[in-house]
């Protein structure tokens, strides 16, 4: 039952119903002015996007089903399917990535760790340090690894001198150039969301785990690990997909003979007169990418679903 | 005191210390617990409370002192292997298990077979009344049932000591002074020698067999509730148990006066603490209209104006001014018969008080 409280019933200006209905009809287009108030502020941006990203990749895709005659065929990904090389392009390929995100988890969760236990002003200050790297140029970077890692290079010439190796060792111009390269880019992009998801766990969890009697490193793996998953999980991700269309670091460290399918790409427009190849093969990696975006994201929400 | 099962421990913290640099958060403190007390520690944030729980837990290094439970040293002892429960501030119940794994993972530590786990863990959630909530997750659950929860976690391996860090202050008021009473039903089931932290001074009256009151690091005083209550040592106590009006009291020939007033003392012992002070409980008092109050060695008057009266529900809250400059707040009961014939502000009033609760406090420390 709905109460009604008019005691200042003797000088209560009446409300009639037609002002009743005015104020409902006010207060509507109220709400439709605001909603479209924002739809303008996301105009722009949503401008940007249709122009520059659904066109584009719309394009692409259509261009794909384009054969060398000029007709529409499969032929371009039936070639994807059926060649070796390109067979071989896609092992390499995710070779490189897993063992780029591997490296990424084995140097960044003991980072991430670090920086979460140690207090805000000594984190703040080494977070800084994980990103300066990450602002410089990934040229430069690249070409300093190239530097470093040659045959007469810095890090050749010092295990020399520490009597380490007899010859030289091949760091560059091989898969253990692109990977060691790569893993220094990617650490960043890794640290980032495992930091801030292991910010986020509240160190009551392991005091009361030691005080039911883990030792800390039962706590660790019982408790923290599984707390810090969703966060490895995104770093993870995020560094697998980008592994998976990465072009620079790959053609310079991996001195041709580690072939990517971003330089695939490259090389089938120079390669073909048509761009249905190359087009074809960028579909596939969007769609490989998208994929395994789509599996982190269901990983992750069931995870954090239970918490 | 409650009954203590057979395997609580008594605590005795001897000369305990804790320094940050200058800074002194417990300095030299030593309490006794006696096996299956329930202690609870009280004090204003930043009084050394927490801190001192935190080194009975082993989460914070003592910079001296000694802890012992029953007859073993434990200062030096990592917290996992002190066999101490606790219940934390915000419960710290881990998310990614179920509320059945949550409490089966202290006694999995323990190597408790799988079917004995099961049994226990039944026979603890019945215990705090949740029966049959093993599979449900942690999130799923209210803040009064996760506060049980974090309680069954504490108690299923039976430690020898239970901690309890300001259990009960995510709950809001009804349901806190409900857990109030069930935790203390619980702990007179168990007989548990029994920790905990508040700063609140109802919650703590209500649980604890005894209640120590902190300040800036020392103790200030450990007590009965009642005995804190009625007897505080200084008042510093008697501010932070209740409320209470003080009034600057001198010596004079035959006890103390107040503004010339020669007063009627329970305890005339009390004449000769240095700083005295007359400590005044709003409820203690009466107030009647000027004049209409009778006289005699068992009542002490004190003349006044009412400056304000607040309607608070149970009771009237009365501002009185004395004619001495003081102000006290006086509580009357909201029953008809203390209601009827109130005076209102701006009356000339009579303030009367019982002889027996005539009490004084030293002045501070």
């Amino acid at each position: 039952m709905a109460l009604t409280d008019t005691s200042l019933g003797h000088i209560r200006p009446p409300v009639t119903d037609a002002e009743l209905a005015y104020n409902a009809r006010a207060l509507e287009k109220d709400r439709r002015r605001e909603n479209i108030q924002l739809l303008r502020l996301a105009l722009p941006a949503l401008a940007i996007v249709i122009i520059l990203m659904v066109a584009p990749i719309g394009w692409l895709f259509s261009l794909s089903f384009v054969g060398e005659g000029g007709g529409l065929s499969l032929e371009n990904y039936s070639r994807i399917l059926t060649e070796g090389a390109y067979v071989s392009i896609f092992v390499t390929t995710f070779k490189v990535a897993v063992l780029v995100t591997v490296f990424c988890v084995l140097l960044g969760y003991p980072v991430s760790y670090v920086l979460a236990m140690l207090p805000d002003r000594w984190a703040q200050l080494l977070l800084l340090a994980v990103l300066v790297p990450f602002w410089t140029s990934l040229l430069v970077r690249t070409y300093a690894w190239l530097v470093l890692l040659q045959r007469r290079g810095i890090v050749n010439e010092t295990l020399d001198a520490l009597g380490l190796i007899e010859r030289p060792l091949a760091l560059v111009n091989n898969m253990a150039g692109v990977v060691i390269g790569m893993v220094h880019i990617m650490l960043p992009f890794l640290i980032m969301p495992l930091y801030a998801s292991m910010k986020s766990i509240d160190g009551n969890f392991m005091r009361a785990a030691a005080n039911l009697g883990s030792s800390p490193g039962h706590a660790f793996r019982h408790v923290f690990l599984p707390l810090s998953m969703p966060g490895l999980i995104a770093g993870t991700m995020m560094v697998f997909v980008m592994c998976l269309g990465f072009y620079i670091t790959p053609s310079l460290l991996g001195g041709g003979k580690v072939q990517m399918i971003a330089q695939r790409i490259e090389q089938s427009v120079s390669l073909f007169p048509t761009w249905g190849p190359a087009s074809a093969l960028a579909v596939v990696l969007l769609v490989l990418t998208a994929g395994f975006l789509a599996l982190s994201w269901l990983i992750v929400r069931r995870l954090t679903a239970n918490q | 005191m409650s009954r203590s099962a057979p395997s609580a421990l008594p605590v005795f913290i001897s000369s305990l210390s804790k320094h940050y640099g200058a800074f002194c958060a417990v300095d030299t403190v030593s309490v006794d617990i006696a096996a299956g007390e329930f202690l609870t520690l009280l004090g204003p944030s930043g009084s050394g409370k927490t801190t001192l729980l935190m080194m009975l837990a082993g989460f914070a290094r003592p910079s001296s002192g000694s802890v012992r439970l029953g007859d073993q040293e434990v200062v030096h002892l990592p917290p996992h292997k002190r066999n101490i429960g606790m219940v934390f501030q915000n419960y710290a119940l881990f998310p990614h298990m179920s509320v059945g794994e949550n409490i089966a993972y202290p006694l999995k530590l323990r190597g408790v077979g799988r079917m004995e786990c099961g049994e226990r863990v039944g026979k603890v959630l019945d215990l705090v009344q949740l029966g049959g909530y093993q599979d449900r997750r942690i999130t799923q659950l209210s803040g009064g049932q996760r506060q049980r929860i974090a309680l069954a976690r504490a108690i299923v391996f039976e430690p020898r000591i239970l901690l309890m860090d300001e259990p009960l202050s995510a709950l809001d008021k009804q349901l806190r002074e409900t857990m109030q009473i069930e935790i203390r039903r619980l702990h007179d089931r168990l007989g548990m020698t029994t920790i905990s932290v508040t700063h609140d001074q109802r919650e703590a009256l209500t649980m604890s067999d005894r209640v120590a009151v902190f300040s800036r690091g020392r103790l200030a005083q450990a007590a009965a509730p009642r005995d804190l209550y009625e007897r505080p040592v200084s008042r510093f106590i008697a501010d932070f148990i209740g409320e209470s009006s003080f009034l600057p009291v001198q010596k004079a020939s035959g006890g103390l006066a107040y503004g010339g007033q020669l007063l009627h003392l329970a305890d005339a012992a009390d004449a000769d603490l240095p700083e005295p002070m007359l400590m005044l409980r709003p409820e203690r008092l009466d107030v009647v209209r000027a004049g209409q109050a009778a006289r005699d060695e068992n009542t002490n008057v004190f003349n006044g104006t009412v400056r304000s009266v607040v309607f608070q529900g149970e009771s009237l809250l009365f501002e009185v001014g004395l004619d001495q400059g003081d102000v006290v707040q006086v509580r009357q009961s909201n029953r008809s018969q203390c209601t009827e014939n109130l005076p209102s502000k701006g009356e000339r009033v009579d303030l009367l008080l019982n002889r027996f609760d005539t009490r004084i406090v030293r002045g501070e420390g």
